[in-house]
């Protein structure tokens, strides 16, 4: 019974497959995970939406929408249908082929991602052997579309916002790349099942999940910050700030095009999330032992909708970083820490089991960051502001 | 020599085709990086995981961007008015064939040594990993240090740069 | 600590998101239109006329001396004199205003007409949901409009109605006051103009018992 509950989508989609003549069968059951992510994923946007938006109200002492539908859940479903029925201008010096082509492959890109995730037991779309490398370059194709679309709109501000969109992305790739490289290498697979498999193990009813290693909790807050500039949220949204840019690169999209942006951003929210969820926190499988018995893919999505909520969160709280002090940030401090992280992962390795493990590499990253950081702020003059003239 | 190959084929042909003809320098660069694509496909198609996955993320991820910043950076977006062909283009098209054919001579010469009917090797990341690291590891060593250089003589010229604007 | 700033602005965001299921003061919404905020002492939104009594014809206050439609920055009042003339509270007869128009799409509430009215004729109302459809006329309040009971005063401004209906009050009795001196100090002449002896004085005139017009009502009209 919990096996079936475990499995119930993958014998959902064997069932529906047999209907077919048995050559068939390997296409359509691909075609039928691909429809379910397709189809999926944007309801769960839809739901994000509305939750980002009572949850941000909250935090903010007041209340989100409540007009459409009770508490507002209708929301979505009217910011929907205004999307599709607003006239879709496209400036008249605008390079139509591309301005069109950009938010496609933005979606696109972003779509194919969600194909190595595994999404619970048995439950990736395509397993590869090379999974994350594949999750990694759909992720760098996304650059390119940004930039697309702030050069093909023609428009001063558009084209700023493209540039820093990009500058930031490949910055902060590496730092991602970086912290996920150590995951890789404890692993010794780049197969995200495979990742998963590592996880699964339990010693006195606690998980061995990544994040619970001195390394691997350095490598998800550091991944956890990448993945936040990687998406333009905030605090690291100032290519598409709106106070700053007008609206950054999709200034000049309007309707169903700037829909499809924000689909865009939203998605690459999930499916890096689920890759946060899958490297650091174990995937699908169950937090206690004896929790086994609930699905693994309700663990994998309440894994996924935690990171959102704590994205929400960090949006509801930090004022956004300016240009600069992203870049730096990325290059002068997480950089050189991922750097290290490797360092520690490989040391954690080699120093075999036991706490001698626990005490050097914990010094190490402490160490490390507290250094790192008293040097930063004071190269930067941060800290409690000192007046000249008053008091 | 199935349909998908030639469907593969055709996409990067026509990208590279549209790369040379087009008359916006930067629908050319997102026209390369269609046949950057259209390798990358071809690379799938052979197995090649690794490297078609690396094709990607190296050269659209990097490169088209690079190629796309530093023609922003430079030109401009307005097309040249006096058409976008050289005038000498004979003699670049000479030098083409000529290059296509050494390498195609090179390429075809190596393949007949080959035995026939052989199953295709599968490679996977473990290997390519492991030879990196045992057989290959001084190339390694010296691209890195390559890369270390090419990146201190960037930081070098951007210092330079900044000094001489003040 | 580095990054406790951070984590100390979670944390504050986090109150208030579990405060907000919670307590009122971490939830400042006031949802219009089923809820109101209740308008305070000093909320000002456009001019209305006040009435005293029932009959609003009768009992309007303004005397249409025209110094609010002259004091008015952007002039959008406009008041055309009566002919004729009726009393007013003190029994001095005033003339009244046969149009007094107020154009709210160019009132800026700036309350100047309510300080400099002598007469505390012109107050302010805190009525704001008057948009209407009509572009020009509707919004063109015209005098039956404009004209509102002292009670309805009262309710808005309860302080300063008070104030005003004392500092009337008071006119009135230093008026009636006035009133009968004078008419006392008439009847003392008449009766010394009977006892004294007809002679050529011509008494200047029995004027100085009946005029109360002569002089303007007394008092500073502040409100």
């Amino acid at each position: 019974m919990i096996e079936t509950a475990d499995q119930i989508f993958v014998l959902l989609k064997h069932w529906l497959v047999g209907f077919l003549p048995a050559g068939w069968q390997p296409v359509a059951g691909v075609a039928l995970s691909v429809v379910a992510i397709i189809a999926f994923f944007p309801a769960l946007f839809a739901l994000t939406v509305w939750i980002e938006r009572k949850g941000l109200g909250r935090m903010q002492n007041r209340i989100g929408p409540n007009r459409v539908g009770p508490l507002g859940i209708l929301q979505p479903v009217a910011d929907a249908i205004k999307s599709l029925t607003k006239e879709d201008i496209v400036p008249l010096s605008a390079d139509a082929a591309v301005h069109f082509l950009a938010p496609l492959l933005l979606v696109a890109a972003v779509f194919m991602g969600f194909a190595v995730l595994p999404m619970g037991r048995n439950m990736t779309l395509v397993n590869m052997d090379a999974g994350l490398l594949f999750y990694f370059a759909m992720g760098a194709s996304t650059e390119l579309a940004v930039f697309m679309a702030g050069w093909s709109s023609r428009n001063k501000y558009s084209l700023l916002g493209a540039m820093r969109a990009v500058a930031q992305m490949i910055s902060y790739e590496v730092p991602l790349l970086m912290s996920s490289v150590a995951v890789v290498m404890m692993t010794g697979s780049l197969s995200l099942t495979k990742i998963v498999a590592a996880q699964n193990h339990y010693t006195w009813g606690l998980p061995h999940w990544y994040i619970f290693t001195p390394w691997g909790f350095a490598g998800f807050v550091m991944y956890a910050i990448a993945t936040t500039a990687e998406t333009n949220r905030s605090p690291f949204d100032l290519p598409e700030g709106e106070s700053e840019l007008v609206a950054g690169y999709h200034t000049e999209y309007s309707g169903f095009k700037f829909a499809l942006f924000f689909l865009g951003e939203y998605l690459a929210m999930f499916s890096i999330s689920g890759l946060g969820a899958t490297l650091f926190l174990g995937g699908w499988s169950a937090p206690f032992s004896f929790l086994g018995w609930v699905p693994s893919w309700i663990w994998f999505f309440s894994k996924l909708m935690l990171s959102i909520f704590v994205f929400i969160w960090m949006r509801g709280t930090l004022p956004r970083l300016r240009q600069d002090q992203l870049m730096n940030f990325a290059w002068k401090f997480v950089l050189p820490l991922t750097l290290l992280n490797l360092l520690v992962a490989a040391l954690w390795r080699f120093l075999g089991e036991g706490w001698e493990r626990w005490v050097v590499c914990l010094a190490i990253l402490l160490l490390a960051y507290a250094f790192m950081g008293r040097e930063g702020m004071r190269r930067g003059h941060l800290g409690p502001r000192r007046y000249r003239y008053a008091e | 020599m199935s349909f998908v190959f030639y469907a593969i084929a055709g996409l990067t042909l026509a990208g590279a085709l549209a790369a040379v003809l087009l008359k916006n320098t930067v629908h050319c660069a997102l026209a390369l990086t269609v046949a950057f694509a259209g390798l990358a496909l071809l690379f799938l198609e052979l197995d090649a995981q690794f490297a078609g996955f690396a094709q990607i993320l190296v050269y659209i991820g990097a490169v088209a961007v690079l190629v796309v910043f530093a023609i922003l950076l430079t030109r401009g977006s307005e097309t040249p008015k006096d058409g976008v062909y050289s005038r000498n283009w004979l003699a670049g098209l000479v030098i083409a064939a000529g290059v296509f054919a050494v390498l195609g001579w090179a390429v075809l010469g190596s393949a007949r040594s080959l035995p026939h009917e052989t199953a295709a090797p599968t490679v996977t990341v473990l290997q390519i990993g492991n030879a990196l690291m045992s057989r290959y590891v001084l190339p390694l060593e010296i691209v890195a240090l390559l890369l270390t250089a090419a990146l201190i003589g960037a930081v070098i010229v951007a210092m330079h740069e900044k000094e001489g604007q003040k | 600590m580095l990054g406790e700033g951070i984590l100390k602005g979670l944390a504050e965001t986090a109150r208030n998101f579990a405060g907000s299921f919670v307590s009122a003061e971490r939830l400042t919404t006031v949802q219009y239109p089923e809820q109101r905020i209740a308008p305070m002492e000093a909320t000002r939104d456009f001019p209305f006329l006040v009435y005293d009594g029932a009959d609003w014809e009768a009992g309007l206050r303004c005397v249409a001396c025209q110094i609010c439609e002259k004091e008015c920055p952007p002039q959008c009042i406009y008041i055309e004199k009566s002919k004729d003339k009726k009393p007013d509270f003190t029994g001095k007869p005033q003339f009244y205003p046969a149009r007094f128009d107020i154009d709210i799409s160019v009132c800026m509430s700036c309350q100047i007409c309510v300080e400099v009215c002598p007469f505390e004729a012109i107050k302010m109302d805190t009525e704001f949901e008057l948009s209407t459809e009509d572009r020009f006329g509707g919004l063109l309040l015209n005098r039956k409009k404009l004209a509102k009971p002292n009670e309805h005063y009262h309710k808005i401004h309860p302080a300063e109605a008070a104030e005003v209906d004392a500092r009337l009050a008071g006119e009135k009795v230093k008026a009636d006051a006035k009133a009968k001196a004078a008419a006392e100090a008439a009847a003392a002449k008449a009766a010394a103009h009977v006892a004294a002896p007809a002679g050529t004085e011509a008494a200047p005139g029995g004027n100085a018992a009946g005029n109360p017009t002569a002089k303007p009502v007394e008092g500073e009209s502040r409100a």
